[in-house]
């Protein structure tokens, strides 16, 4: 089997898999790394988005020898020594979240929107979030949750 | 004495680990030694199955194991049952065709199961079903409900003639017809309620794991009810007796019904963990959830309302045919009658009801409780048929409401239900002061200065919630009782744990439960674990459906009172005091008028150590439980309003406002509850406009398989909603809630498709209100108008 190298979450891993092995997979089985999730096989719900090299990537769309080399950051690399990232605080917050499966996508995607778009309005949030499938909350708190802390985020750059 | 914690917008206890990414659903959890199941699926809507070759595939690299129906039958492990028996109006019992986990001569539905395959991983499995030689005799297939009964459909399970599975009917039939026979309007509608696909967003998984030294299995699996899943298992599918089998379910991501039931995969993975002597894991690929999970609603109705020239309801008939999929689920059978009919009467004092429900096999998916279940197939009848009067008979469409309205409580009902208490008019009245009801007529007409279509619907509906109580759902067919316990551990050193048979897979529980605790006993929320989804710990409950946690928090309370009891004659022992005399204030067991007190953590301490008390009249330890049976169903009512304008060029529709104003009663945590209502809202709001589980009427394809033709809400679908609360405690819990997790999806489909009728000026309209049927619908009435 081929092996794979990358930097999750700061620390450089290795491994072994089948070339069809998708980053998805080697991020939950071979890393253990559960907090990426599997929500659909056609790439609608963006319950696995990671970052890759800095930018939201479904990781169920990219093989894990395709990410050979990259830094990636998944859910559990967000939080600073124990310190909840802004958005983080803000789903919890704004009860962004229900049944929580969802959510790491979710939080994934918008710390990248918030890095892209830093004017970020209700309107574009929900464009925005095309990508993400959520099926408990409506979606009303998450684009609420993502509002406030693209406004607290944008006050600490300030 | 409740703490002002109860009632609070306290943040989730549990958010933590969802947000870092720690929770801990079924697919996170690896097994030594597991090894990986992959179901091999009918291709076809219903076929015989002439021969079955598994032998490749049990040779093919990686394989251990490849089982098929004739193995169960060999193990004698019985088929999936359906747990409540309907009677058809002749007396005879429900019809039911037999349901192996795995099928052995026929199957009857694309995604049926047929063998198993279990290898050293998910690919390896997978690679190995390919080799699996099956030799289909094609059969016809029916799809649709209002086909299954015809002379020449297919006939699925030679138990049930014509497919008919029972033949139900509630009401008073004689006040029914007197009503008809000379009223001053009559108002006829006939209507779909749409077949959609639940989609909680974790896949379905199972785990089995064997333990070869003490005989026992354990199930990991995403449930809404282990208990329910391990008694079932054990006492009608034979997998194991209880006290050698237990069912986790940890972390489960959304469920809305369709994790309430026993699936094929769960029995046989745990069975099969023995048989290949390894653990056995499966995760369902959403494809698989499409064609597998549990479809709701799917029902046709002809429907005509009596009234009196005054607008005044006189009398209520209904014939409805629904569609129970190929095989009863655990609970299908309940959710067509006694979930739906007992519903008709709305908020509405009619004095004559009469429903008929024919209940049908066809070749698709099981059709079981989905959001709601039965109750918004109730409200969409029952409101579609009241807006259609009021168009009819040219009154506004909340006068007519308001007229009908039950006033006087109780109220009993001429299906059933017994209403406790309620105000229908003050939720009314919120609801058109947040739409600002007396400025639609101007923007109307703003609208068409701009070419668009403005319409504006309401919906005041009822439901009936915190199921159930016992005695009245044993007395309806009901296989269970539907009572709930909990047990309450007091620490030595003063934290408090509560086992609860209820199961969180989104509602909060970790945080109303405990709020409930704090509450009563003023220590730190972080002082209180709400333990539950393990069989091993909880001793036993019902699970999570239906808003019964108004029934798991009243045992909780329950349980918390005797506790409370408990620790007063322990601290009147110890400070030498009667029991009479302690009062908890504050978090501190206190003698009346005195300084003499003992903290929350000192008592624990005091109960543990036992020294301080004679044990001859006091027991040591700190530890209670209760099991509470509801006297009553609740009944969550309010008014929701929804506003849309529709771009008659093409069809499409775009919701600008959405007023949901409920009554759920006493509220323990309005922000848990505001949350509840918008998810609700939202699939309400995806079946009339997005949603819609489509099978193919000759192959009995399922044509929306996928995310990429099945249409889920997404964010920028849906608009923000304003939320509002009245509120009539319910007298039949001491703590007054009623639940709150169906209401959503139960009142919002009639009040978005009241708009776009009222809109397009149209009668008959059929979910959901795509911008293909909006444009078609706006056509036909052009093409009318044009012929007048």
């Amino acid at each position: 089997m081929p092996g794979v190298s990358m930097t999750v979450n700061g620390k450089a891993v290795s491994g072994e898999v089948e070339a069809r092995t998708l980053l998805v997979h080697f991020l939950r089985e071979n890393l253990r790394l559960t907090g990426t999730h599997v929500g659909c096989d056609t790439s609608q719900c963006g319950a696995c988005v990671v970052h890759v090299n800095g930018k939201a990537v479904k990781s169920c769309t990219m093989l894990a020898l395709q990410a050979d080399g990259a830094q990636v950051t998944t859910i559990e690399g967000l939080a600073k020594n124990g310190e909840l990232h802004p958005v983080q605080a803000a789903f919890k917050e704004h009860h962004g979240l229900q049944c929580g499966f969802c959510t790491p996508g979710m939080i994934m995607t918008a710390v990248d929107m918030i890095r892209r778009l830093p004017d970020l309005d209700e309107t574009t949030i929900r464009q925005q979030l095309e990508g993400n499938l959520c099926r408990c909350t409506g979606y009303q708190n998450i684009v609420k949750a993502i509002h406030a802390a693209s406004l607290e985020m944008k006050g600490a750059r300030a | 004495m409740t703490a002002p914690i109860v009632g609070a917008a306290i943040r989730r206890k549990e958010d933590f680990r969802f947000v870092t990414g720690n929770g801990h659903y079924t697919d996170d959890i690896n097994r030594p030694g597991q090894a990986y199941a992959y179901f091999l699926r009918s291709p076809h809507a219903h076929a015989k199955i002439k021969s079955l070759n598994v032998e490749a595939a049990r040779s093919a690299k990686g394989v251990v194991g490849v089982l098929t129906g004739k193995d169960l039958a060999a193990d004698k492990i019985g088929g999936l049952i359906c747990g409540w028996t309907i009677h058809s109006k002749d007396g005879s019992p429900m019809k039911a065709g037999a349901h192996p986990a795995l099928a052995v001569d026929t199957v009857r539905y694309v995604g049926d199961h047929i063998a198993v395959v279990i290898a050293d991983s998910p690919a390896l499995a997978r690679d190995a079903a390919e080799k699996i030689e099956v030799d289909y005799d094609l059969l016809p297939a029916v799809t649709t409900p209002d086909k299954a009964q015809g002379s020449d459909a297919p006939q699925l399970h030679a138990e049930a003639p014509r497919n008919t599975v029972y033949q139900w009917e509630l009401g008073n039939k004689k006040e029914t017809d007197a009503a008809f026979k000379s009223p001053a309007h009559v108002v006829k509608l006939k209507l779909t309620n749409n077949r959609l696909i639940p989609n909680a967003m974790e896949p379905r998984a199972a785990i089995g794991e064997y333990d070869q030294g003490t005989g026992a299995y354990t199930l990991y699996v995403t449930s809404q009810n282990p208990h329910v899943a391990r008694l079932v298992m054990s006492a009608f599918i034979g997998i194991a007796p209880e006290h050698k089998l237990r069912v986790v379910a940890p972390d489960v991501g959304g469920g809305f019904g369709s994790k309430i039931f026993i699936y094929a995969e769960e029995v046989v993975c745990t069975w099969a963990s023995k048989k290949v002597g390894r653990p056995v894991k499966w995760t369902a690929e959403r494809s698989e959830s499409f064609l597998s999970d549990a479809h709701g609603r799917d029902h046709v109705t002809e429907a005509e309302m009596a009234l009196d020239a005054q607008g005044k309801m006189l009398g209520f008939r209904i014939k409805t045919i629904a569609n129970m999929g190929a095989y009863l689920s655990t609970f299908a059978s309940s959710v067509p009658t006694y979930l739906y009919g007992t519903l008709l009467s709305g908020q509405y004092a009619l004095p004559a009801v009469y429903v008929e429900v024919d209940a049908v096999y066809t070749n698709t998916a099981p059709v079981d409780a989905y959001r709601g279940a039965g109750r918004p197939e109730a409200t969409y009848l029952v409101e579609r048929i009241v807006e259609e009067a009021a168009r009819q008979l040219k009154m506004d469409p909340a006068e007519l409401r308001r007229k009908n309205f039950v006033r006087t409580f109780p109220h009993q009902t001429p299906v059933i239900m017994n209403y406790d208490a309620g105000d229908y008019e003050a939720s009314l009245d919120e609801a058109l002061k947040l739409i600002d009801y007396k400025g639609f007529p101007a923007r109307k007409v703003e609208a068409q200065k701009r070419g668009k279509l403005r319409g504006l619907g309401f919906s005041t509906y009822i439901e009936a919630c915190g199921l159930a109580p016992s005695a009245a759902v044993g007395s309806l067919g009901a296989g269970v009782g539907l009572w709930e316990s909990a047990e309450v551990r007091v620490t030595p050193t003063g934290q408090v744990e509560v086992f609860t048979g209820a199961h969180s897979h989104g509602q909060g529980h970790e945080t109303t439960f405990a709020q409930l605790v704090a509450g009563r006993f003023g220590i730190p929320l972080e002082n209180v674990e709400i333990i539950h989804g393990d069989t091993n710990s909880v001793q036993f409950g019902m699970g999570t459906y239906g808003s019964r946690t108004a029934v798991g928090m009243t045992a909780l309370v329950k349980a918390l009172e005797k506790v409370e009891a408990k620790a007063k004659r322990i601290a009147a022992h110890v400070l030498e005091a009667s029991a009479a005399d302690i009062v908890l204030e504050n978090g501190e067991f206190k003698v009346a008028g005195t300084d003499r007190k003992l903290a929350f953590h000192e008592l624990a301490l005091n109960a543990y150590t036992g020294h301080k008390f004679p044990t001859h009249e006091i027991e040591p330890g700190l530890k209670e439980s209760a099991f509470w049976d509801p006297l009553n169903f609740t009944f969550p009512a309010g008014c929701h309003i929804c506003e849309v304008e529709i771009d008659p060029e093409t069809g499409v529709t775009k919701i600008v406002a959405f007023v949901a104003v409920d009554d759920f009663g006493k509220v323990i945590n309005p922000m848990i509850v505001e949350g509840q209502v918008h998810g609700g809202v939202a699939q309400g709001i995806g079946q009339a406009m997005l949603e819609h589980g489509v099978y193919d009427p000759e192959s009995g394809q399922l044509l929306t398989g996928s995310y990429m033709d099945y249409t889920m809400p997404r964010a920028d679908d849906l608009p923000s909603y304003k939320v509002g609360l009245t509120e009539t405690p319910c007298p039949s819990n001491p703590l007054g809630m009623k639940g709150c997790g169906e209401a959503g999806a139960i009142a919002s489909p009639p009040a978005v498709i009241n708009a776009v009728t009222d809109a397009i000026g149209i009668k008959e309209f059929e979910m959901p209100a795509t911008p293909e049927r909006v444009w078609r619908a706006i056509n036909s009435t052009k093409h009318k108008s044009a012929a007048e």
